[in-house]
């Protein structure tokens, strides 16, 4: 504890505040380099992004990266993060001594409206006016002196992807000791005095009162009970936004009127724009990406390259990952004697985690796309084309990208909900990403084909896969228009979205945020997966049958789970499902590739590898029912097809769900509603094809 | 010129916004973003499927939906 203390004492505590799409990450990432890591704040699911590195005299400074936000003013508790950590309120964060305040030149007017909002907080400021170049090249001469004098803070001149301006900021922050910004925005009489006398109210400390007070002053009652907990203090504030109507201004708009009538005045003597009205460079390439036609181009050709990649190219590193869990597993093998330690490691650890490790390659594809989508700029303009159609059912333009990276894997689909700044809309995103047909469905929609048309050409594969996906995209829909109206009320969210101008995109960025987010991956593989396999090993193991010569098959039917599979037959029986089926399902319920590896033992089909799945397609074709009939017939094979598009299935998903959410609420809730609909899906299927006449 | 909405106007179009007619949460969205009273604006496009729409503000792009543009008076420029 001590240290900590100590610690804290003598390492300058930095904070990193900045517009979406000021280049706040370059300049993260350039400072901290691989000395960063990421968690999450207490009780809400806004990443806390913290770094290491040194001053202008060696010494170690701590960085810590603030949400990326348009303004301070609090709407939601996840918006709250920012002011908390700002205004020194968070337990086990410190107040930070100095701010580094990003600013995008090229866009100077709205970016300096958050900059307005921080030299309120009496910290120091230290605003670093990156992307000089870019503004330099739309014809906009920013004189920095002017600038500075105009703020009243520090002003650092910086092209963050060249690495230009670091040494002035590390000075800058060096600094001992800080000045504290000599400027402060000018607010109407009215609004000063009520919030000078609101502050004296609030019982915290007078530095922090007067900015805590001014963003009460701005809140609407709704936000105002959800973030103001005390009753005086709400009665305090209202009466005071009446005083202010009196004298015809409006508490919500009259500060943002106030501070951006302020930056006029500084940009208007520190920026001067020789006249240059063309068109740039950014808004050509929107014409075309954005256009009618060629728009849907671009957007369905980029779908398609990032598609392919993740299921061809991703295809060889995963052979070779699958190899070397294979070799683990037969090396370990031959290590140990026979036994149940054995067998637990091999099958039920390597194998488990293993199946789960596979899908790395295609996940860093997957990121390497986004990362370039996103810091192209490209990602919001796919927003902008997919709106439309996303707003139809309620969602908004921003949830386009979590379902789209749900076809890869549901995890980082879920994951990257975060953008969402609406909880409800999070929500329904979160609840419907798993129904997207995810990679590892494709085992057993390969197997189920196989089985369907044992010789079905490469067309009719691709048209049976095509419609699968196209039913999990339609559930998808359907059931986010379903949530919205009922669950998860609320209006279609309103679209703010900004379209940065393109740019090069930065490796150093992407490639930090495949590691960061493939860290996230791997470690959840090695725990939460891994204890999962570990019971399911034990559920398909124990207890074992009396005679020690049994076939594997026999040994799994007297197992939990094949007993299990016994007893789940009377609930999946209309669906035309045996109980060797249910085994399939309970042995896939953590991982739904599994489905394959557990029918070949559930069909004593001795088969290592993966790719030749045809011992066990006849096998499954010639297996018969007790009255002689077929058991695959064609329905069930689409049945079983169908729910594996429509169940949760995956154990993985649930553990992320369950973090994102902070809640079991949520991840049991969509086991539930996901099963209900493959079981209605597949009963569809079998008894609906029964009435048409089919088999 | 009165009766005249943020979504009437056509790409290419400039005007200046006079005034809301939003809940007060989303109006002050809007103000934070640069879209305040007074301030002057270029319609560039509108998306593919007719909305959103791209709008120039303050000397950069922001899109918003036809539904909250027609809850905004402007005088056309």
């Amino acid at each position: 504890m001590t240290t900590l203390v100590q610690q804290a004492e003598t390492v300058r505590q930095v904070a990193i505040a900045g517009n979406p799409n000021c280049g706040k990450s370059t300049i993260f990432n350039a400072l901290t380099g691989m000395r960063q890591k990421v968690g999450n704040y207490p009780g809400v699911t806004v990443e806390k992004k913290t770094g290491r590195f040194f001053g202008s005299h060696g010494e170690t400074m701590s960085l810590l990266d603030l949400p990326g936000s348009y303004s301070l003013q609090v709407r939601s508790p996840d918006e709250a993060v920012a002011r908390d950590v700002l205004l020194g309120r968070l337990p086990d964060t410190p107040r930070p001594d100095v701010i580094i305040a990003v600013v995008d030149a090229s866009n100077l007017e709205r970016n300096l409206y958050l900059v307005a909002q921080l030299l309120d907080l009496q910290l120091p400021v230290v605003v670093a006016l990156n992307m000089v170049d870019l503004a330099e090249q739309n014809g906009c001469v920013i004189d920095v002196a002017a600038l500075r004098e105009k703020l009243g803070v520090p002003v650092i001149p910086m092209i963050a992807t060249k690495g230009v301006g670091f040494i002035e900021l590390k000075q800058a922050l060096s600094c001992d000791p800080l000045p504290k910004p000599a400027v402060c925005v000018p607010m109407p009489e009215v609004i000063e005095t009520e919030a000078r006398a609101l502050a004296e109210k609030l019982d915290i400390s007078s530095d922090i009162a007067f900015p805590e007070a001014l963003l009460l002053l701005a809140l609407h009652d709704r936000a105002l009970a959800e973030l103001a907990h005390e009753r005086e203090i709400i009665d305090a504030t209202l009466a005071a936004q009446r005083r202010i109507r009196d004298v015809d201004l409006d508490p919500m708009s009259a500060q943002v009127d106030a501070r951006y009538a302020w930056i006029q005045k500084v940009c208007h003597a520190a920026v001067s724009k020789p006249g240059d009205h063309s068109v740039s460079i950014s808004d050509r390439i929107d014409g075309v990406l954005t256009h009618r036609f060629l728009g849907w181009a671009a957007f369905l050709g980029a779908m398609a390259l990032m598609f392919f990649c993740i299921f061809t190219v991703a295809q060889y590193p995963m052979d070779w990952l699958d190899g070397a869990c294979t070799g683990l597993a037969n090396w370990v093998g031959s290590k140990l004697p026979a036994s149940d330690l054995r067998s637990l490691l091999t099958d039920g650890a390597i194998a488990g985690v293993g199946r789960v490790v596979v899908f790395l390659p295609q996940i860093l594809i997957l990121y390497f796309f986004l990362g370039v989508l996103e810091d192209s700029g490209y990602m919001a303009r796919a927003a902008f084309i997919m709106d439309r159609l996303m707003s139809r059912v309620g969602l908004h333009g921003k949830s386009f990208i979590p379902l789209l990276s749900s076809f890869a894997c549901a995890i980082p689909g879920v994951m990257a909900t975060r953008t969402i700044e609406n909880r409800k809309d999070r929500l329904v995103t979160i609840l419907v990403a798993p129904l997207m047909s995810c990679s590892a469905r494709l085992p057993v929609y390969a197997l189920m084909i196989a089985v369907l048309i044992p010789a079905a050409n490469a067309l009719q594969k691709a048209g049976i896969m095509l419609c699968m996906y196209l039913l999990g995209i339609i559930a998808a829909f359907v059931m986010a228009w379903l949530f919205k109206r009922t669950l998860l009320k609320s209006e279609t969210p309103m679209l703010l979205l900004e379209l940065p101008p393109y740019r090069m995109p930065s490796l150093q960025t992407v490639a930090l945020r495949m590691w960061e987010r493939s860290g996230i991956f791997l470690r959840r593989a090695g725990t939460v997966i891994l204890a999962l396999s570990i019971l399911l090993w034990a559920l398909a193991t124990y207890p074992k049958p009396s005679d020690p010569n049994a076939s594997p098959a026999d040994a799994l039917a007297h197992s939990i789970a094949g007993k299990m599979g016994h007893a789940l037959e009377p609930a999946i029986r209309p669906l035309g499902f045996d109980w060797k089926i249910g085994i399939g399902l309970i042995g896939s319920f953590a991982a739904r590739e599994v489905f394959v590896s557990t029918m070949s033992i559930v069909y004593n089909v001795e088969s290592s590898d993966k790719e030749n799945i045809e011992p066990l397609r006849d096998t499954m074709r010639n297996e018969l029912r007790a009255d002689g009939r077929q058991v695959f017939t064609p329905l069930v094979c689409i049945g079983l097809m169908v729910f594996y598009v429509l169940a949760m299935q995956c154990i993985s998903t649930v553990a992320v769900v369950r973090r994102e959410t902070n809640s079991w609420t949520w991840p049991l809730f969509q086991i539930g509603y996901m099963t209900a609909l493959a079981w209605l899906g597949a009963f569809a299927v079998f008894q609906g094809g029964r009435l048409l006449g089919f088999q | 010129m009165s009766g005249e909405v943020l979504s009437s106007l056509a790409a290419g179009e400039r005007g200046r916004v006079v005034g809301f007619d939003l809940p007060p949460e989303q109006q002050q969205r809007l103000l934070e973003m640069g879209l305040t009273t007074g301030v002057e604006f270029q319609i560039i496009r509108y998306a593919p499927l007719g909305d959103p729409l791209d709008l120039k503000v303050r000397g950069y792009h922001l899109s918003i939906r036809k539904r909250e543009a027609s809850c905004i008076r402007v005088a056309r420029l």
